[in-house]
């Protein structure tokens, strides 16, 4: 008896192992680990509507000015309320609509809307400002500056005195007063599940008449002759061969086109000297692209037309780049750029060239 | 020279528009005498001068002298060595014919370009399958190429185990391939209130459908002991800098429609649309489609993020807003004739065009020719599959008449694709989502078409 003994624990162990492995990988031991507590807590960064998630901390009205117009107005204005680069943030809401949870102006079909006049969720907007602005360095807050943010935003929407600190411990309080926090339905058949007891059949409901089916249709809609040419000749939007063609937007309807179209692809002598590969790759680097276009005016001017305002003058553009500005190009300030000296002294030069491409 | 001197069948230069009213005076009475070419050799004669590229005109006519050139003279790549093999490292491109198919931007319809929009040219493409560097592009934050070998792909949430995974794992486990069309929730957003763009390409190029490989996600929460009763919800977040972040609920994932996909038309994933991963959500708007995916959470709340709680919110008449607006609807569009096309001449039509239900797949199309008063049933190509494009196609023959060509699709819970008249009825003009109402493209007398919509 004894001799079997050994085989039996030897079995009993090779059971036990099988079971470990089936508990680690189940079906698919060998992929995947458990994630360490560390790693989690750098991606798990979302906060739910009933603040699940929220990190404490807390951030003054004052403080997120502050703020504010170093690393946010640049796009969305000194009051929040630009629609230059992106929609407004800030407007339309009013002290009623503090009372009543619901956004007066969103049933005024003429208005605007702002993310204020929306969002019925304040846990929203803490969240993203965390996780996803400022747009060029994104994830860059702590999380007072984003309580900080949050209050002022809250402050300009009239939803919080200019005193306020905003924390983990009054969101909730401040949660009763957004304006539109009963202003979002769920009743609709456009979740795909059961959780929102939601509409199980949809709110449009057509037939598939086949004959005799409406009376004379009348186009009520077209685009006036004025936009013809608004997106691009058409002609060279559509195949070379086939069926048909792409019409020629570039002259009137019914005319002959007047003279070629000049190819698109041909490039553009560049007006000034220089190499533009590394300006033009610092530019993209630097994230100032995000703000301003080679040609074309993003939320600063063209770079074209920066280079002849400012033809040669190398020290005065490195200055602008370093120290930021506001008034020459329009209200939305620049702000500083800390950038590399050296790269900002090649964008500078590159700028006093011409800003070839 | 005349038109009718003009000989057939030579090169020219790209068409162009090309009657005008005399012209088109002249067409009807030649047409009366059996002149059913004018339109073409117009066309031909107007457009001989436009640099776009050169084409052969499609003029077919039994020629004088023998024969077609284009036959009886041989041509260079007949009578010649052709090209060899591509080099080493090379990855193949297009005819050079075919530069005007690309993606395009909207005139003025964002200020940057990193949150922006490129439209798929549905107008020249064939077939369900969108070539991947057709795919229609939304970013919010804009795009990136990342390292695959560095990224990870976590869970955590209701699960016994937080896990992570690196792409070698995820590519280990037994993969799925499917087609789905992806459709950003806001394609034909301009067209709420009026018209307001003239192509295909821009009322509804951001749709594009592809064949997608990846693993089911609910194989990966089963690894990771999912609590599958209680997390009725998952959030998927993206690992760039917008991190996109949108709820799913729990069923759509046990049913195994989800993935997390690296695989888009037997390659990776373009970085524009995610590479090296994404979440591929079947039905639902593109949003969904979390891009660089880099965790998945299980919970037993929605989240009300960013892109369901301010934007991709559908505002109604009463001035509320719907929250949680998913699905897209079944919807269809003529891509030939469309917008800004302008036909070569009067007779035989193939009118194609493609449809999509978010609920399953596409039943049948109607399509209509006189503005919606009379439809005819379209052929369905195979393969029909649920929530991917269906192409159709139905024989027309244009008697150079005005036409307004529409498509109604009907998917297989029934539901049928409303007009304007009665999605307004129902939502107003300022949802900006969820625009699945039936196109219509009129067919000018001259053979231009033009984006329409009835009263």
């Amino acid at each position: 008896m004894f001799s079997f003994r050994k085989p039996l624990i030897a079995l009993a162990v090779m059971a036990l192992g099988a079971a470990a492995a089936a508990q680690e990988g189940g079906k698919y031991p060998g992929i995947g680990r458990a994630a360490t507590t560390p790693e989690v807590a750098a991606w798990d960064i979302d906060v739910r509507p009933d603040f699940k998630g929220l990190p404490a901390g807390s951030g003054s009205v004052a403080a997120g000015q502050d703020i504010w117009e170093a690393k946010c107005a640049a796009c969305h204005g000194i009051f929040g309320d630009s629609g230059e680069v992106f929609s407004p943030l800030i407007g339309g809401t009013t002290a009623e609509d503090v009372k009543s949870g619901r956004v007066a102006k969103l049933k005024d079909p003429t208005a605007g809307r702002t993310t204020f006049m929306k969002v019925a969720t304040l846990s929203t907007v803490w969240d993203f400002i965390n996780r996803a602005m400022p747009w060029n360095a994104p994830k860059s807050l702590k999380p007072d500056e984003v309580y900080a943010v949050t209050a002022f935003m809250l402050n300009l929407a009239n939803v919080v005195p200019d005193n306020f600190t905003l924390s983990d411990k009054n969101i909730a309080q401040v949660q009763a007063r957004m304006p539109n926090r009963n202003g979002m339905t769920t009743q609709h058949a456009m979740w795909p599940g059961k959780e929102f007891n939601g509409s199980k059949s949809p709110d449009v409901k057509n037939v598939a008449c086949m004959k005799d089916c409406a009376t004379e249709p009348k186009v009520a809609s077209f685009l006036p002759d004025f936009a013809r040419n608004a997106h691009g000749n058409l002609a060279e939007q559509n195949r070379l061969i086939g069926p048909q063609r792409g019409a020629d937007t570039s002259v009137p309807e019914g005319q002959a086109p007047a003279k070629p179209v000049p190819s698109t692809t041909a490039a553009a002598q560049p007006a000034g000297g220089g190499d533009a590969k590394l300006p033009l790759a610092l530019l993209q680097k630097h994230a100032c692209t995000a703000c301003h276009g080679v040609d074309n005016k993003i939320v600063g001017p063209a770079y074209a037309d920066v280079a002849k305002k400012y033809s040669g003058k190398s020290d005065y553009l490195l200055g602008k780049i370093k120290s930021g500005g506001a008034g020459v190009w329009g209200p939305i300030p620049m702000p500083p750029q800390n950038i590399p000296e050296e790269d900002a002294k090649v964008i500078a030069a590159w700028l006093a060239a011409g800003a070839a491409k | 020279m005349k038109i009718d001197e003009l000989p057939s069948g030579r090169i020219r230069k790209a068409p162009e528009n090309f009657l005008s009213r005399d012209d088109i005076k002249t067409v009807f009475s030649e047409g009366k005498n059996g002149r059913r070419d004018f339109i073409r050799k117009a066309f031909s004669a107007a457009t001989a001068s436009v640099a776009a590229g050169s084409v052969l005109a499609q003029g077919n006519p039994v020629p004088k002298e023998g024969g077609d050139p284009n036959i009886l003279n041989l041509p260079e790549h007949s009578t010649n060595l052709g090209q060899g093999v591509s080099p080493e490292g090379s990855y193949g491109k297009p005819s050079k014919y075919e530069s005007n198919v690309k993606r395009r931007q909207s005139p003025g319809l964002t200020q940057t370009t990193q949150a922006s929009v490129s439209f798929a040219p549905l107008q020249s493409l064939f077939g369900i399958v969108t070539p991947s560097g057709l795919h229609f592009e939304r970013h919010h934050q804009g795009w990136w190429d990342i390292d695959p070998s560095k990224h990870r792909f976590m869970i955590n949430g209701m699960v016994k185990t937080p896990m992570v995974f690196t792409m070698d794992e995820i590519m280990r486990l037994p993969s799925v391939s499917r087609f789905h069309f992806i459709e950003c929730g806001a394609n034909t957003a301009a067209e709420w209130g009026n018209v307001a763009v003239p192509t295909c390409q821009y009322t509804h190029g951001m749709i594009s459908c592809s064949e997608f490989t990846g693993v089911p996600l609910i194989t990966l929460l089963e690894r990771a002991g999912a609590d599958l009763k209680n997390g009725k919800f998952v959030l998927a977040e993206g690992g760039d800098g917008s991190s996109m972040t949108r709820t799913i609920p729990m069923e759509l994932i046990t049913s195994g429609e989800v993935l997390v996909a690296y695989g888009q038309n037997g390659e990776m994933l373009r970085p524009e649309n995610g590479y090296p991963l994404r979440l591929v959500v079947p039905g639902v708007q593109g949003v969904s489609w979390v891009k660089y995916l880099r965790r998945i959470e299980v919970g037993d709340k929605p989240y009300a993020t960013k892109d369901e709680a301010i934007h991709y919110i559908d505002l109604q008449p009463d001035g509320m807003l719907r929250q949680y607006t998913s699905v897209q609807e079944c919807k269809s569009v003529v891509t030939t004739p469309s917008g800004g096309q302008v036909l070569l001449d009067k007779g035989f039509y193939n009118i194609t065009g493609l449809a999509w239900s978010g609920r399953g797949k596409v039943k049948k199309v109607d399509v209509s020719v006189d503005g919606g008063r009379n439809w005819r049933p379209a052929r369905l190509e195979s393969p029909v599959m649920s929530k991917s494009l269906t192409r159709f196609n139905i024989d027309w023959i244009w008697d150079g008449k005005p036409a307004i060509v529409q498509s109604r699709a009907t998917d297989e819970t029934g539901y049928v694709q409303p007009t304007y008249k009665l999605l307004r009825s129902v939502r107003g003009t300022r949802s900006i989502y969820h625009n699945n109402a039936i196109q219509s493209w009129l067919v000018q007398e001259n053979g231009e078409v033009k984006n329409v919509q009835l009263s």
